[in-house]
């Protein structure tokens, strides 16, 4: 069997899986494990850039999906014109301050030498600290004093929340430089431990400034760049052609958001896809392959490792970002509470490891493959505890801790399949050529 | 007496629960840096070691306390403890031979190794979810502390009461048994001998005869007993909940860095370090000032220097200055 045959019957799998979900689920659910999986798909291309392209263990991809939702939010609520005024100055000023205390550390660092060095950096970062303190704390509690039901937020620019997709590449391609900066330079396990730290960090700045996108009181209700159901349901020409059909109308317009949503997410993944793979081709993704197999013969050839691995830690990031601006849109709501490491950033390690690392089509095939099995895990499980348990009378203890177990079934599902990926086909699926 | 009352203050509020939660850290780290020094690869799983080895001693901790056995006024849990350690010894040797030891007799690459304790972290988070739920529990019974502030205040007549919860002190005596038994195995017994030789220079310990079989089996077996030591310790303190356990990672990686990933030194001391960081950063140090400085200076505010949600970005930081200045730890560890 050619490699070509091979590849499409693993995509005609997934093709299956979903269209018998929907048959037996409904289209619904089946739609809505695409669009997921469709975001997924983009998480996995980005962390493959960083991991398959040039084998850099970043294991923050949770920080910078959550990044892509606050972009979000950022660009597409309305802003809130009395908390600007209350205290919006304060809060950019001290953000300034605090900035220009970290750019004055670090030219302190690189200008000064010997026991001055570490004094006048000490005083910087002290007094700067307390300094940000006096000047950003009274603007945020004035800012998230103002109708804190309802806002107690800066709010954001009022744009398309389609502009919010590349701002959240943006948003998180800037994070990862900074990180970048500072940790690129270590070797891959103490790499590891930042970024998984740094992803948490992000997600305690999200839950605690209330100012910024209202923390753990969650932003609801935000735009679509799809019409809504109930508008499609009152439109008398969507009726009339739903009907046609011999659609429901209520039926036939929550298919169609979906199916816009679908449209739209398989657009941004084509490009992304088109561009991975313009960029392994290249000779810039031979040179990034090169490095990640040998960095001291790159080095010795006079490539400078650090830069590309730079380049490539923003690039796979913004990636991540995309894709977290994307998953907000569709599910209308920012909930810092929700971002787990285990769902969002080692799930998406699960599916680049299984599709195959270096492959971008193994990754693409990895994110729909694990996002469909993380979904139906559940039902399944459940089934399979039925069955097991028929035997039993009901309400027996064993029988209710076996249908409880059931719900647990998810992670101990990835781990196992992470295993057997990675002992009997440690390439994965679609294997890198 | 203002200058008492402060340092009281500042015992109950940070230098205790620092000592208690430094301890906790230090035992789990030390497990990590012993995985790194021998197998030569960070365990993404000790989390959810820890939080296997604590639901299985909670489990029997029920079983005792349900046929009414229980220890007097220490908790039942470190009755149960031994066994909690035995079914962690056995389900990580099992680990071991099942995923690890394919992975080991290929020598591959540390990085591919870590990937595989991500998935056996997965596993174990789900089958602590299987065994014990995702509740919080709180296993702690007996006496619950040994001072309370009331009792502290009318012994000594000040201001400020000393709490000191028997947990705490619990954690601290234990860790110092576990850590002087280990420092003992490590530098005086014979397995414990060839262990460190093992991690220094792996091809010589081989010339020299050392089995690395049964090197790898006991550094299984005393992570296991480490892993749950921690877990239980911490769930006294605090409660037993899964998730909180694979967060604890993260402090617990950091402490091993700092101290040098590999030296079981540099693991406890990077322990108290990440922990009386954490702690005295995210304190509100209104309540000490107000003793010490005078009234007119007294501060308005809490004095707090990051809100406690902020804890990881303490840990984080410390982690990354050590790095940026020290790269081998503040003990030398070992550097691949």
């Amino acid at each position: 069997m050619s490699t070509t045959v091979k590849d499409t019957a693993l995509f005609g799998l997934v093709a299956v899986l979903l269209i018998g979900t929907g048959l037996i689920q409904g289209w619904n659910s089946a739609l809505l494990i695409l669009n997921m999986g469709l975001i997924s798909a983009i998480m996995a291309l980005g962390v493959n850039l960083q991991w398959g392209f040039a084998g850099l263990f970043n294991i923050g991809v949770m920080g910078f999906v959550a990044l892509g939702g606050l972009a979000a939010v950022l660009v597409s609520t309305e802003p809130v014109p009395e908390a600007w005024q209350a205290g919006g100055l304060r809060i950019f000023a001290g953000l300034a301050l605090g900035a220009a205390t970290v750019v004055a550390a670090v030219m302190a660092q690189k200008r000064l030498k010997g026991r001055t060095k570490t004094i006048v950096t000490l005083v910087i970062l002290v007094g700067g600290f307390f300094l940000y303190r006096a000047v950003f704390d009274p603007g945020k509690e004035a800012v998230e004093a103002i109708n804190p039901a309802v806002s107690g937020n800066l709010g954001g620019l009022n744009l398309p929340i389609l502009l919010s997709w590349p701002v959240g590449g943006l948003l998180a391609a800037g994070a990862a430089w900074v990180i970048g900066k500072t940790a690129l330079g270590l070797r891959s396990d103490y790499l590891a431990i930042a970024t998984l730290g740094i992803a948490e960090i992000i997600i305690a700045v999200m839950k605690n400034e209330d100012w910024l996108a209202r923390g753990v009181k969650n932003v609801i209700g935000l735009d679509r760049p799809v019409p809504f159901e109930i508008d499609l349901q009152q439109d008398p020409v969507f009726v009339e052609r739903a009907a046609s059909v011999g659609l429901d109308p209520v039926l036939a317009s929550t298919l169609y958001t979906k199916m816009a949503y679908a449209v739209l997410f398989t657009i941004v993944l084509l490009i992304l896809l088109w561009l991975a793979q313009k960029a392994l081709k290249s000779p810039w993704g031979r040179m990034m392959r090169a490095i990640r197999d040998n960095e001291t013969a790159a080095e010795a050839m006079g490539k400078d490792v650090t830069a590309r691995h730079l380049q490539i830690f923003i690039l796979g990031s913004a990636v991540c970002g995309i894709a977290g601006a994307m998953m907000t849109t569709l599910d209308g709501q920012l909930t810092p509470g929700t971002y787990q490491p285990l769902r969002f950033t080692f799930l998406v390690w699960v599916m680049v490891i299984v599709g195959g690392s270096g492959n971008n089509f193994g990754a693409v095939l990895g994110g729909m493959l694990i996002w469909w099995l993380w979904v139906q895990v559940e039902p399944l499980g459940l089934g399979l505890m039925n069955i097991l348990s028929s035997g039993l009378e009901d309400g027996s203890a064993m029988k209710d801790w076996m249908i409880e177990s059931a719900a647990h079934m998810r992670l101990l599902t990835m781990g196992l399949v992470l295993l057997l990926v990675l002992r009997f086909s440690p390439r994965g699926l679609i294997p890198e050529r | 007496m203002d200058f008492l009352n402060a340092i009281v203050a500042f015992a109950n509020f940070v230098f205790v629960p620092g000592l208690a939660y430094g301890a906790q850290l230090a035992i789990g780290a030390l497990g990590v840096t012993l995985i790194y020094g021998i197998l030569r690869f960070s365990n993404f799983a000790h989390g959810d070691t820890m939080a296997f080895g604590t639901a299985i001693t909670i489990l029997v901790t029920t079983a005792l306390t349900g046929m009414g056995i229980t220890f007097g006024p220490l908790p039942t849990a470190l009755l149960a403890l031994p066994v909690g350690i035995g079914a962690t010894i056995l389900l990580l040797l099992g680990i071991d031979r099942g995923v690890y030891k394919f992975y080991r007799d290929q020598k591959a690459s540390p990085v591919i190794l870590v990937i595989v304790s991500m998935g056996v972290m997965f596993v174990m988070n789900g089958v602590v979810r299987f065994i014990i739920g995702v509740r919080d529990i709180n296993f702690a019974d007996g006496e619950r502390f040994i001072i309370t502030a009331r009792e502290f205040r009318d012994m000594t007549g000040l201001q400020e009461g000393l709490a000191i919860k028997t947990t705490q002190a619990i954690t601290v005596v234990v860790a110092f048994i576990v850590m002087a038994l280990l420092f003992w195995f490590l530098n005086k017994t014979r397995t414990g001998k060839s262990m460190r030789a093992f991690s220094d220079n792996e091809d010589l310990a081989l010339l020299s005869g050392i089995n690395p079989d049964w090197v790898v089996k006991v550094t299984w077996m005393i992570v296991a007993a480490l892993a749950t030591t921690a877990g239980v310790l911490y769930g006294l303190d605090k409660s037993f909940k899964a998730f909180t356990y694979f967060q604890l990672l993260l402090p617990i990686f950091a402490a091993a860095i700092v101290g040098g990933l590999g030296n079981p030194l540099g693991a406890i001391a990077g322990g108290f370090v990440i922990a009386f960081s954490e702690v005295t950063i995210t304190y509100a140090w209104k309540k000490v000032l107000g003793y010490l400085m005078p009234e007119s200076l007294a501060p308005n505010g809490l004095v707090q220097l990051l809100s406690t949600d902020y804890k990881f970005a303490v840990s984080f930081a410390i982690l990354i200055i050590v790095l940026l200045f020290k790269p081998t730890g503040l003990f030398k560890g070992q550097s691949v």
